[in-house]
């Protein structure tokens, strides 16, 4: 489908890469159609699992690594305003539900976004990512039915094809797929072990689907009111 | 972090006992673990910035290693430790990593409070 015109975008994921596997694509085309777009990352990602072995990272200094490669993929991505929301990665759910609330209406507050890209309540498996969802969707419940942005969400969870069916919004990034692969690689922490599967599986004439850096799906909140 | 060394890990567990310290104490399979295989019970555990004071640590000779640390009332202690250094804040930072390099386990002492 073609892109629809936007005023503004609001990105909200919690960890960086969380963007970059998502909606990379569709962010770049934005930003090469020059519509603004700030990306809000709750955390650093400070508890993830990947240090290596032999390691490159403690679980001290990974975070100071993946501030420095969300920079790096919001640069390939052609994002100007990232903003770092502090959060410690696996305690967003816990935060206080208002104070979440608050923190997803303050940005819309400031930025007046038509679209929002977050992930889709109840199928997106991490407990981060749910959280992360829930307070963007009750942000935006809570304000008026006609200024509401448009709200794309990211489901994962394993039953989201047999529970929501296709998602409506399918984006074709081909055109960008190369700032889609530079945004994951720059994740390097995250996403060595996966680029090197890939070149692997070439390597074994067993290219692992690519769709994924062709296509970038996305449902639509219902607000039903 | 390097791959554990017995003697000079001990030393640098002594290094802390009977001072105030804060740990950091985390155990893990991954967020993801369910959703790649089901049949997964995911449980793990998360402590960070706990204040305590022990008399006596204990790194045991097995692989992976295992750390105890006994308190005046009660007792911490981390089941899997490959790795570990003395950070540039002289932190002691000990991590049990998996065979592909995720990390399982986390047992950190410090003088001084974590971040956040």
């Amino acid at each position: 489908m073609t892109l629809q015109p936007q005023r503004q975008i609001l990105v909200v994921f919690p960890h960086p890469d969380d963007e970059a596997f998502s909606s990379a694509g569709t962010i770049r085309l934005y930003r090469n159609m020059g519509v603004p777009v700030t990306y809000a990352c709750l955390t650093l990602g400070e508890m993830g699992r990947n240090l290596g072995n032999p390691p490159f990272a403690t679980r001290e200094s990974l975070p100071e690594i993946r501030r420095k490669e969300l920079q790096a993929a919001c640069e390939f991505m052609g994002i100007e305003d990232l903003r770092m929301m502090g959060l410690r990665d696996k305690t967003v759910e816990f935060e206080d539900d208002e104070k979440m609330v608050k923190l997803v209406k303050d940005l819309i507050d400031e930025l007046n976004p038509s679209l929002i890209i977050t992930f889709l309540p109840g199928y997106a498996v991490h407990p981060d990512h749910e959280a992360t969802a829930r307070a963007v969707v009750e942000a935006v419940r809570r304000m008026p039915k006609t200024i509401r942005p448009t709200v794309y969400a990211v489901g994962f969870a394993n039953n989201t094809l047999a529970d929501k069916g296709a998602p409506p919004v399918e984006i074709d990034v081909s055109s960008v797929k190369q700032d889609k692969l530079k945004a994951l690689q720059a994740h390097a922490s995250q996403t060595a072990w996966m680029i090197e599967e890939n070149t692997k599986r070439v390597d074994e004439g067993q290219p692992m689907s690519d769709s994924w850096l062709h296509y970038e799906r996305f449902y639509i909140v219902d607000f039903e009111d | 972090m390097k791959e554990v060394q017995i003697d000079e890990l001990q030393e640098l567990l002594n290094s802390f006992a009977n001072k105030d310290v804060y740990i950091h104490l985390e155990t893990t399979n991954g967020a993801y673990a369910t959703h790649f295989n089901e049949k997964v019970f995911n449980a793990g555990a998360f402590i960070r910035n706990a204040k305590i004071k022990y008399e006596l640590a204990k790194v045991i000779n097995d692989t992976p290693h295992r750390v105890g640390l006994k308190m005046e009332r009660g007792w911490v202690y981390a089941q899997g430790i490959t790795h570990y250094e003395l950070d540039d804040k002289g932190r002691l930072l000990m991590a049990g990593l998996d065979f592909t390099g995720k990390l399982a386990v986390a047992l950190e002492i410090s003088e001084t409070p974590f971040s956040y």
